[in-house]
């Protein structure tokens, strides 16, 4: 068997040879791709183009539809609630993303600043919330940021809710909760990045006049790119379907495409709706994404 | 002494310590304007901790740096007029060359067509025009080296700072890139401050030069002065090669496992040390007047320029450019002459 798959030393081998063990090689994670990707994608696209039936169920009578209503054509004419919808998800996933990566910097430079034992000590604090089940975590904001708790009445003080209210449901609240699931998979991957920076660069910086801006412009954003893009697509991408969060914190007025979604898939029994409106989410998340990659090559060279 | 250096650096009692480790223990130093000034040591002297003092990367604990007559021990180093080339050279690898060495013109906000003017200077001077629009990974070692020259010189600094910048280099580039250094450095009339650990290099570059060793700088001078009169053990090993010979102080010289040496002046202590350079030990074929010693070869050793002979008594080491093979067991004469003789100080052990 290894016999076949190998290249054993001064062994003679043909193209032939070659590319028939290279499929070998890749045929169990081309199967892979197949079972858990393209099928399931296929399938979502065929759905995303039937009918519901009277019940709920699915019915093969080929339609767009799902897709002009999806972009707010209905019976009664034009309505923006879907595509505000959308557009708020990638607002959401935006700032989040942001606001993470805020967060983060100055948190990878303070554990890469730790001795080298005690830095496990510091990643580990910074995963152990995702030992706990995502929906207690969100539920936890909800003591949190309950009537009558300091926020709450910090808030209140200040004028931003009535006394007595709690902090929730609002896009405050989704935020919060948004960015408090999302930190770690930004800063886990931009420490690796920080750890390892190349402090010559930034000290070459500050030896050639630079203000702290172009210090981290120049010196440490380039540097760090590799696992802030990792950080960026892990949290950009869960980010626009995510639908826990602005369940329990946002309320009905602030709902998600997540929450669409789960809405079309559960409640409204809607499956054909429901799919079109994944591929919706699906082709934003990848144009988004493009977005990002050209100007993420911006900053790289410019 | 400050009157006769006002545009030049001073260093002045300095201390630096890391944890338990004393980097520089009461370092006094003066670089004069537009000399070439050698820090010259083996590798956790303090010779990098000094470089990054002045360059304004480091604080001392204790001590003051002047330039130009201006204390600027705790100004940050984006305030300071001075500009290094690091080891690993650090150039901004997603910029280009040319971007690069306008990297400090741009931090400054020159306007546009003066950095153009300034770089492309700096670009022609170094013969790097043909790689403006190159990035630093396309580069050749020897090649970044320049450009970090030239990103560094382009700010026109009060003082310059290398810091082992030929370290990555092979030997043979090395070499040339010493002598260039020098020949910039005389060309700009800049003052130059390297920090090295290769004595040829040392020598080669400097006006002026500085010998550290474990935080402290034992000697300086003039790289002759240096090598022609090492003042200690270490310099004189450090330095090139020495044969370094134990003597007790008796009328009229000192007495040495090798016999009685006369010597120019008389030493001061009472037992210690003295030194020779190989090259400065003359093989006689008759018993020379003064300090002749009956020696047999023990090790020839081909050298391409000269021949380094190991004899015996000792072992001493005699450098020769003699065409004359000798073999191991050729009994010859060697000459200590009285005026090649170093005495070294007794205080350090160093």
């Amino acid at each position: 068997m290894t016999r076949r798959l190998l290249i054993w030393y001064g062994e003679l081998t043909t193209r032939q040879n070659l590319l028939k063990r290279g499929l070998y090689f890749l045929s169990s994670g081309m199967l892979w791709l197949m079972v858990f990707l393209v099928l399931p994608g296929l399938v979502l696209v065929v759905v995303s183009f039937a009918t519901r039936g009277a019940y709920g169920q699915l019915e093969w009578d080929f339609t767009i539809e799902n897709y002009k209503r999806l972009m707010g054509f209905s019976l009664f004419g034009w309505t923006s609630d879907y595509l505000v919808i959308l557009w708020r998800s990638v607002v959401v996933a935006f700032f989040t993303t942001l606001v993470s990566i805020v967060l983060s910097y100055p948190l990878c430079f303070f554990i890469a600043g730790r001795e080298e034992r005690s830095r496990y000590m510091w990643l580990t604090l910074v995963i152990i919330p995702f030992w706990t089940n995502m929906v207690i975590r969100t539920y936890a904001w909800f003591l949190i940021l309950a009537p009558e708790l300091p926020f709450a009445k910090l808030a209140a003080a200040m004028g931003f809710i009535p006394h007595g209210a709690p902090l929730y449901p609002n896009a405050f609240a989704v935020y919060i909760g948004m960015v408090s699931m999302f930190l770690p998979f930004v800063t886990l991957p931009l420490y690796a990045s920080v750890e390892k920076l190349d402090w010559s660069l930034v000290e070459a910086a500050q030896d050639l006049y630079a203000s702290r801006v172009r210090v981290f412009t120049q010196a440490i954003l380039p540097q760090t790119m590799p696992g802030l893009s990792v950080g960026i697509i892990l949290t950009f991408v869960p980010a626009m379907g995510m639908f826990v969060v602005p369940d329990l914190l946002g309320g009905a007025k602030y709902m998600l495409v997540g929450n669409l979604i789960q809405q079309q898939f559960g409640a409204s029994r809607d499956w054909p709706f429901g799919a079109a409106i994944s591929m919706g989410l699906m082709i934003l998340t990848m144009v988004s994404l493009q977005i990002y990659r050209r100007k993420s090559k911006e900053i790289e060279h410019i | 002494m400050t009157s006769e250096n006002k545009d030049g650096l001073i260093i002045k009692d300095i201390n630096k310590r890391f944890g338990d480790v004393e980097a520089l223990k009461e370092v006094n130093l003066e670089v004069r304007s537009g000399e070439f000034f050698t820090l010259l040591g083996p590798s956790g002297c303090g010779k990098t901790t000094l470089l990054r003092i002045i360059a304004g990367l480091e604080l001392p604990d204790t001590g003051q740096v002047t330039l130009g007559g201006q204390d600027i021990t705790s100004l940050p180093a984006t305030k300071r007029q001075v500009n290094t080339v690091f080891q690993s050279y650090a150039l901004f690898p997603h910029l280009t060359i040319y971007e690069n060495i306008a990297f400090g013109l741009r931090s400054r906000k020159f306007p546009n067509d003066e950095v153009t003017k300034r770089v492309e200077r700096r670009l022609e001077m170094l013969g790097l025009q043909d790689m403006r629009n190159r990035h630093p990974d396309q580069l050749s070692g020897g090649q970044k080296q320049r450009v970090a020259l030239a990103r560094a010189l382009v700010n026109e600094p009060e003082i310059l700072l290398l810091d082992e910048p030929m370290s990555a280099l092979d030997a043979k580039l090395r070499a040339q890139v010493q002598e260039d250094l020098r020949r910039i450095q005389r060309r700009l009339k800049k003052t130059f401050l390297l920090v090295t650990h290769d004595q040829s290099e040392a020598l080669v570059c400097s006006d002026r030069l500085a010998v550290m060793h474990e935080g402290r700088v034992i000697q300086f001078g003039t790289p002759q002065e240096v090598y022609d009169f090492p003042q200690t053990k270490f310099v004189a090993e450090f330095l090139g090669a020495a044969n370094l010979i134990h003597g007790k102080k008796v009328a009229g010289g000192v007495e040495t496992p090798l016999g009685v040496l006369t010597l120019e002046k008389e030493p001061s202590w009472d037992s210690g040390m003295i030194a020779i350079r190989p090259e400065w030990i003359w093989i006689r074929e008759t018993q020379p007047e003064t300090n002749g010693i009956r020696a047999t070869v023990n090790e020839v050793i081909y050298r391409g320029t000269n021949f380094d002979l190991w004899l015996n008594p000792g072992p001493l080491r005699v450098r020769t450019s003699s065409y004359k093979n000798f073999k191991p067991g050729d009994q010859v004469w060697l000459e200590l002459s009285p005026n090649e003789l170093v005495i070294l100080d007794g205080s350090h052990d160093t």
